[in-house]
């Protein structure tokens, strides 16, 4: 009788555990693909000074990145001591760059941008929290006089005092 | 005739280009976020500029010096960074209409109705050459402290909700009464005088 081949058999076969259906993992790991490429922002230079920001409480989200122009402010790190020395310097990009060298920069960076972007471009202040102001004010000043006038002092959140 | 069946891509793989392109994202990603304090810069001067006299009041001026030593010095005394945020929301709202403080103007506001408040204060910043950034920061982050706190004061006074969760205009009427007015020196080279 068919019903007790059908036991037979059962109990002959060990029970297999079906294979995992592997089908929608390529989709699986699209969809995150997406994820990680909408939230990624690439590094932004290699760091040829030291930076520790300075923290506030006071500090917003900037939100819209593609609008920010860094100056990195710091003391050169290990391995640019020998050639740079350990007074505060300044990197544009990815190169120390003088004062002098701040206007032409952000000329150019300035002109790279879209016409309607461009004069919501901010520069966004990277600076070692053991910076002395001189060089901060140097810098404001050339921003100045290149109409670079909205700045962002990069800092980390804290709690108020 | 037989028509000739077109052989399937093997998709076998797929997954593991997927993979490959997944790491590669998740090694390049860097999710903090940038936060930072928003400033705007004077205009630059003109080249042939003669600082003009502007007339302040002697009272509606709060002066904040940092000398080389990161020490603060608010309207002549001296001062903890830790205090200067009270003193200058004292400064800037003057509640009692003290006469040292900067003078009351009463203006009718849209959507708030009548507020007495000080139109003309300014609040200056002074450093030396050899202060520390960081101190710095924590001066231009704590006047900026007291003015959030006075508008979230006013925006829960007046609606009842924090600043933040205002619509766009209320908001904007809110700044009309506390607008931040944080001026800083023009280095000494420039000449002494206070330019935004």
């Amino acid at each position: 009788m068919e019903g007790t081949t059908m036991a037979k058999i059962r109990r002959d076969k060990q029970r297999e555990t079906p294979a995992l259906a592997t089908t929608s993992l390529p989709d699986i790991i699209f969809m995150l693909i997406f994820f990680f490429m909408a939230t990624t922002t690439m590094k932004e230079v290699d760091y040829k000074v030291i930076i520790r920001p300075p923290s506030a409480s006071e500090v917003q989200k900037i939100e819209n990145k593609s609008l920010l122009r860094y100056v990195y402010i710091g003391k050169p790190n290990v391995e640019n001591q020998k050639q740079f020395g350990s007074e505060t310097r300044i990197q544009l990009n990815d190169a120390f760059a003088d004062i002098a060298q701040i206007e032409e920069f952000i000329v150019m960076e300035r002109s790279a941008m879209k016409e309607e972007d461009q004069g919501l471009m901010t520069i966004a202040i990277r600076a070692d929290q053991e910076t002395r102001m001189g060089v901060i004010q140097d810098v404001k000043q050339s921003l100045r006089r290149a109409y670079a006038l909205r700045i962002n002092y990069i800092a980390t959140s804290r709690g108020s005092y | 005739m037989a028509k000739r069946k077109v052989s399937e891509i093997n998709a076998s793989s797929m997954a593991d280009i997927s993979f490959l392109l997944l790491i590669f994202f998740l090694v390049a990603t860097s999710m903090e976020t940038t936060t930072g304090l928003a400033r705007r810069l004077p205009e630059p001067l003109p080249p042939d500029f003669k600082p003009e006299e502007i007339d302040i009041k002697q009272r509606d001026i709060f002066v904040v010096r940092i000398n080389s030593l990161n020490q603060l010095m608010v309207q002549g005394e001296l001062m903890e960074i830790t205090q200067l945020k009270n003193k200058a929301k004292e400064f800037i709202k003057n509640e009692r209409g003290d006469a040292h403080l900067p003078e009351l103007f009463t203006e009718d506001f849209p959507d708030l109705g009548p507020i007495a408040f000080t139109k003309n204060h300014v609040i200056s910043v002074m450093n030396d050459v050899d202060t520390q950034y960081k101190v710095y920061i924590d001066v231009q982050n704590e006047l900026v402290a007291a003015y959030n706190e006075l508008r979230n004061e006013l925006a829960m006074d007046k609606f009842g909700k924090s600043f933040s969760e205002l619509d766009e205009e209320l908001q904007k009427s809110i700044q009309k009464v506390y607008p931040q007015k944080i001026s800083e020196a023009e280095p000494k080279n420039y000449g002494g005088n206070n330019n935004g």
